[in-house]
């Protein structure tokens, strides 16, 4: 990879209490599944990102497995019901052991 | 997440497009020949039956591309600490791995909704499966024709 792999998330950043809100995430990477061969007829090792995680105020809500059919910049979108405030953590997990991680707020409250 | 399997019972199902194939499944159960999703589902949950209903597949009748494919699968559910959907698995048994990916929800997921991007092989019919909080299993599929296939 020439790039390293580069997390983002796109989420609002409030949210009125009980209010389901979806989460889009999305990284960078080549998702290398091992069934591709080089020029000189060796497969090229599945590299891929095999696990995404979101926590919120350190308690996971939301957790994903990927294999290899997962496109490439792999892209994944889920829900999540707004209740307190607090601080979500992201992290993608490769299958060398990297963890790439990013993290967000959602302040939660009721209308005035 | 470890899903504990579950005592389902069987039902007739048919899937076009599928190869023999090696198949790793949580919890690590190999499966030499998918040939039907009754056999799928007696892998992952044991002797217990499955519905058809409660899944939303939207997944396009066909794509000229098989290296991005937009799929969401939403399974209904009040997602409510005593009834929510505990695990969703997506097959394509036409791939060279059939797994495609699992989720986990807790109650705070308040939907349990995904879209993702997939790659496929070749023309097939790509499964959900859904196993709920109380051990009740739910299915859905849907066929797609792929012009030029993503190997994965």
């Amino acid at each position: 990879m020439a790039i390293a792999p580069t997390p983002r998330v796109r989420l609002p950043a409030e949210a009125r209490p009980g209010e389901i809100i979806e989460i889009k995430a999305l990284i960078s990477h080549e998702m290398e599944t091992g069934q591709r061969k080089d020029e000189a007829g060796n497969i090229i090792p599945r590299k891929i990102i095999k696990e995404f995680t979101a926590r919120f105020n350190d308690k996971i809500v939301f957790r994903a497995d990927w294999y290899p059919s997962i496109s490439a910049n792999p892209y994944q979108a889920f829900f999540f019901r707004a209740g307190e405030s607090g601080v979500f953590e992201f992290i993608w997990t490769d299958d060398d052991g990297t963890e790439y991680k990013t993290s967000a707020t959602l302040t939660v409250s009721a209308p005035a | 997440m470890v899903t504990e399997p579950r005592n389902l019972s069987r039902r007739e199902f048919s899937l076009a497009g599928i190869c023999a194939l090696t198949v790793a499944i949580a919890p690590q159960i190999a499966l030499a020949n998918a040939d039907s999703l009754r056999a799928l589902v007696q892998r992952l949950f044991g002797d217990q039956g499955y519905e058809e209903s409660k899944i939303k597949l939207d997944l396009p009748e066909m794509a000229e591309n098989g290296m991005v494919v937009p799929i969401s699968v939403e399974v209904e559910s009040p997602m409510t600490p005593d009834d929510y959907v505990w695990s969703l698995y997506i097959f394509a048994f036409a791939n060279p791995v059939p797994q495609v990916s699992s989720y986990s929800f807790t109650p705070e997921s308040g939907k349990a909704a995904i879209s993702t991007r997939i790659r496929l092989a070749k023309s097939q019919e790509v499964v959900a499966v859904a196993e709920m909080s109380n051990g009740k299993v739910h299915v859905a599929k849907a066929p797609i024709k792929i012009m030029i296939g993503g190997c994965g």
